[in-house]
């Protein structure tokens, strides 16, 4: 029993990360109608940039992790307003290359600045565990869910209580409208994509001590991500975070007790879940059907 | 004195549709007016020009300077668009959809400017915490005027009010925005299709066809005239 | 006017049958090595073109279909004797079934869903094809270099009286099977089927309006393009003599759509810019720096630039060209 908790705890710390990759697809998505295939990508970059400030200037790690989260804010604003933006008008093909075209890009830079090295990253929580409940957890899956949670609170935040989230949620959900009223609704938009960035530096970040870094650190992840934002609904944050933790916890358990899928078969099992759900019932556990104009 | 708003040969297209061909009206501080016309006539395309949600070349004028720009600028020049359709955010709760009106405005005034609202239309607290989706369409109708008032606009743009709305509802809204012009001074350029209803509210009207304006004058000299009365009174 | 629509495609063809059979005359072996990948890449395009192209769905999981072939083709030759030959039809019907069945709940995802369901499928493949050993090899794969069943590897062979080493004999084979399958493929998309498959890109509800059965003809160009793929993936199996799951990783798919893309969807001009580019972008990217990376710094740069000077591609630049010229021609003779 005890190691089953232990397996739904560690669950929980490996969903967490998926879901604040899969909180920033949806933000994405919802504001611009875009899937960001390159947003793994943006949060390797990220956590390099996090890894090279500790590692290579002496930086603490939380300094480090508070900069890196405003840069990739930055960052992702600044990719939505010059390179997304012009392409919104064309085709949904158009728009996939773009993206594909960035992921392309940002995976060699990272390639070419850092090179291909696989490295070792220290954790920020101290190693060890503590016992909850006579079940011995890792400080570090502890930490993880705390952070993730402590982020997308400030974020649910954000969006329900300030003058901003609303502007951005009616931008994303009626931009004609919001310009009536006012709202700068491209600039809104960019403030989503700068916020997604960031929340995949988080997830990045995180992920990093136990997946090792190396250019393609969160390919893996993005698929994970994606998963949880389906199973979810794509257009829904909370059911991206539900999706996230669902799919960590599920996976892991499958992994653990199913002899056949072992540790290699994880991937597909989670591109299993995006097919089925795309299948039965395509808006995900939180979405709302899309009424499509004819 | 001159007019708040004045609209000299607009032009306007959709694409390679051309949808105004020169539009000129004027409408002064404190007044009621009325785009009156067919569908296709151009009505919505004109405060979609006045609005900046279309491209249009030729001059408009707000409070004597010239009006630029897209929604958003016109927004916070003074102007409230309650659009086609309503344009209320369904998703939201009618307490944000007002909060939104505001955008333009400090967020310290806003919740005084709730309850100034409220006055006109009272049942909006009741439904605060509701999505605006669930409403009736003449309550998202009114609340779409709500939100509107909630920038303080020196002119309110509205575009076909009556749409898909029963016969009682309509005359509701319209006494509200009589009342408002009496009371508050509101200036109003509704764009209507029930004409009959609007120059009875209105003081002026102008009358469109594809896309020009084929008639102007008072509310009393358009419902004597014989074409107006055949085309749009129905007697 | 008729006459005139058909004379030029068909005189362009003619001379381009000319061209390929002269080249390898004058180009080193390892040129023809790199042309003949140029063919196997162009296959798989005209493929994914009937598919986005004709039908508009998007596909980043083509270099799946590709493996499907591969190891297809890898496994009837080492394990069963088959001629490599024989193999490629084989390929290309395997492959094209496995697609026509993913056509079928595909029906059910449009634009970036499909894009991301078929993203998935490319992602997991190589995990799927080490898992079943016993079957694929699993991680060490499937050697085919100096087996008896692969044409040339050991001696070069005799065509019409003249003796060819394998990469000539490779160059051949794969652009015979280019020009056979474009022409396949052209007659396919010509008259009714083509306007069919066209009407749906164009608008799905108007095309099923007017009785064009979506779902036959959806399912179909997924089956037709995956044998396309299929067949590619056999070629590449043979020119590299060796697959394993590392052979058709995620990056091919990808640049298979980017290869569809930059060659601009439709014209046979288009199509073979696109299987240049793949081909030979890597190794023009090295150019500019022979850092780690830095190649892929400059195709995803280029691919941006491109979305934004020519959105639709070669085939787009081709096709203002043409109109420009017809223009001018106009111009000048009233």
């Amino acid at each position: 029993m005890a190691d089953f908790l232990q397996q739904v705890v560690a669950g929980l710390a490996s969903g967490s990360i998926y879901a604040s990759l899969a909180l920033a697809l949806v933000l994405i998505h919802r504001a611009t109608g875009v899937i960001n295939f390159a947003q793994g990508e943006m949060a390797t970059l990220s956590t390099y940039i996090a890894w090279t400030l500790t590692a290579n200037h002496g930086w603490g790690y939380w300094p480090a992790f508070a900069f890196t989260l405003a840069v990739s804010f930055l960052g992702g604003a600044a990719v939505h307003q010059t390179i997304i933006r012009p392409n919104e008008k064309g085709s949904v093909l158009r728009v996939v290359i773009v993206t594909i075209g960035l992921l392309i890009l940002i995976n060699g830079l990272v390639t070419w600045i850092w090179g291909g090295e696989v490295r070792a990253v220290d954790s920020p929580f101290p190693a060890g565990t503590t016992e909850i409940a006579g079940v011995a957890i890792t400080t570090a899956d502890i930490g993880t869910i705390a952070v993730v949670l402590a982020t997308v609170a400030l974020l649910w935040g954000l969006f329900q209580y300030t003058k901003l989230g609303l502007a951005m949620r009616a931008a994303a959900v009626n931009p004609a409208e919001a310009r009536l009223v006012g709202v700068r609704v491209t600039w809104m938009l960019s403030l989503g994509w700068g916020l997604a960035a960031a929340l995949g530096a988080v997830a990045g970040m995180l992920a990093a001590p136990s997946v090792f870094l190396d250019p393609n650190l969160m390919a893996a992840l993005l698929i994970y991500a994606f998963a949880a934002a389906v199973l979810g609904g794509i257009d829904s944050p909370i059911g991206a975070v539900v999706g996230g933790l669902t799919l960590g916890v599920g996976l892991n358990l499958i992994g653990t007790y199913v002899d056949f899928v072992g540790a290699d078969l994880r991937l597909p099992v989670a591109l299993l879940v995006i097919l089925v759900v795309l299948l039965v019932k395509p808006t995900g556990i939180f979405g709302k059907a899309e009424v499509r104009r004819v | 004195m001159s007019p708040l708003l004045v609209l000299d040969a607009v032009e306007a297209r959709y694409g390679p549709v051309q949808a105004l061909h020169g539009i000129t009206l004027d409408v002064a501080e404190g007044e009621v007016v009325a785009v009156l016309g067919a569908n296709g006539a151009g009505k919505t395309t004109t405060l979609r020009a006045i609005s900046g949600t279309v491209r249009r070349s030729g001059r408009v004028e707000f409070a004597g300077k010239s009006l630029r720009g897209g929604p958003e600028a016109v927004a916070r020049a003074g102007i409230a668009h309650v659009p086609e359709g309503r344009g209320t955010f369904t998703e939201l709760t009618v307490h944000e959809n007002l909060r939104l009106g505001a955008y333009t405005r400090r967020e310290r005034s806003v919740r005084s400017d709730v309850d100034r609202v409220a006055q006109w239309f009272p049942w909006l607290h009741e439904r605060a915490g509701q999505p605006a989706g669930t409403l009736s369409g003449g309550e998202q109708q009114m609340l779409a005027v709500a939100r509107a008032l909630m920038a303080r606009p020196k002119l309110l743009l509205l575009d076909e009010p009556s749409l898909g709305l029963a016969p009682m509802i309509v005359r509701e809204i319209f006494r509200i925005v009589r009342e408002l012009n009496e009371r508050e001074g509101l200036t109003v350029l509704v764009v209507e299709q029930d004409a009959r209803i609007a120059l009875r509210t209105a003081a002026r009207a102008y009358v469109l066809e594809v896309g020009r304006v084929a008639l102007a004058g008072t509310s009393g000299e358009l419902q004597e005239n014989e074409s107006v009365r055949r085309s749009y009174l129905g007697y | 006017m008729r006459l005139g629509r058909t004379l030029v495609p068909v005189v362009s063809f003619v001379v381009l049958a000319a061209v390929v059979a002269v080249v390898p005359s004058f180009v080193s072996e390892f040129r023809a090595q790199e042309l003949a990948y140029v063919a196997i890449y162009l296959i798989a395009i005209i493929g994914l073109n009937v598919l986005t192209g004709y039908t508009g769905q998007i596909s980043l999981g083509h270099g799946a279909f590709m493996a499907v072939g591969g190891y297809t083709t890898a496994i009837l030759m080492a394990d069963h004797g088959v001629k490599d030959i024989w193999t490629i039809p084989l390929a290309g019907l395997v492959a094209g079934t496995a697609g026509f069945l993913f056509g079928i709940p595909a029906l059910r995802l449009s634009g970036l869903y499909l894009a991301l369901a078929t993203f998935a499928i490319a992602v997991s493949m190589p995990a799927v094809l080490k898992r079943f050993e016993g079957f694929t090899g699993g991680g060490t794969g499937i050697n085919l270099f100096g087996i008896p069943e692969l044409t040339a590897s050991l001696t070069p062979v005799e065509i019409l009286g003249r003796e060819v080493a394998f990469n000539d004999w490779l160059y051949y084979l794969s652009w015979s099977i280019a020009l056979v399958g474009y022409v396949v493929a052209w007659l396919l998309l010509r008259g009714r089927s083509g306007r069919a498959l066209r009407a749906v890109r164009d608008s799905e509800t108007a095309a099923q309006s007017s009785g064009v059965s979506l779902a036959r003809y959806k399912t179909l160009a997924f089956g037709v393009s995956a044998a396309y793929a299929g067949v590619a993936g056999s070629l590449f199996a043979i020119a590299t003599t060796y697959v394993n799951p590392d052979t058709f990783p995620i990056a091919l798919s990808i640049l298979l759509l980017v290869g569809v893309v930059v060659g601009g969807l439709g014209s046979l001009v288009g199509l073979i810019a696109g299987a240049v580019f793949i081909q030979f972008l890597p190794t023009w990217s090295q150019e500019v720096s022979k850092s780690p990376g830095a190649p892929s710094v400059v195709s995803g740069a280029l691919l941006i630039a491109l979305m934004f000077v020519l959105p639709m591609g070669v085939a787009g630049l081709v096709e203002r060209l043409r109109l420009l010229t017809r223009r001018i021609y106009h111009r000048s003779g009233s």
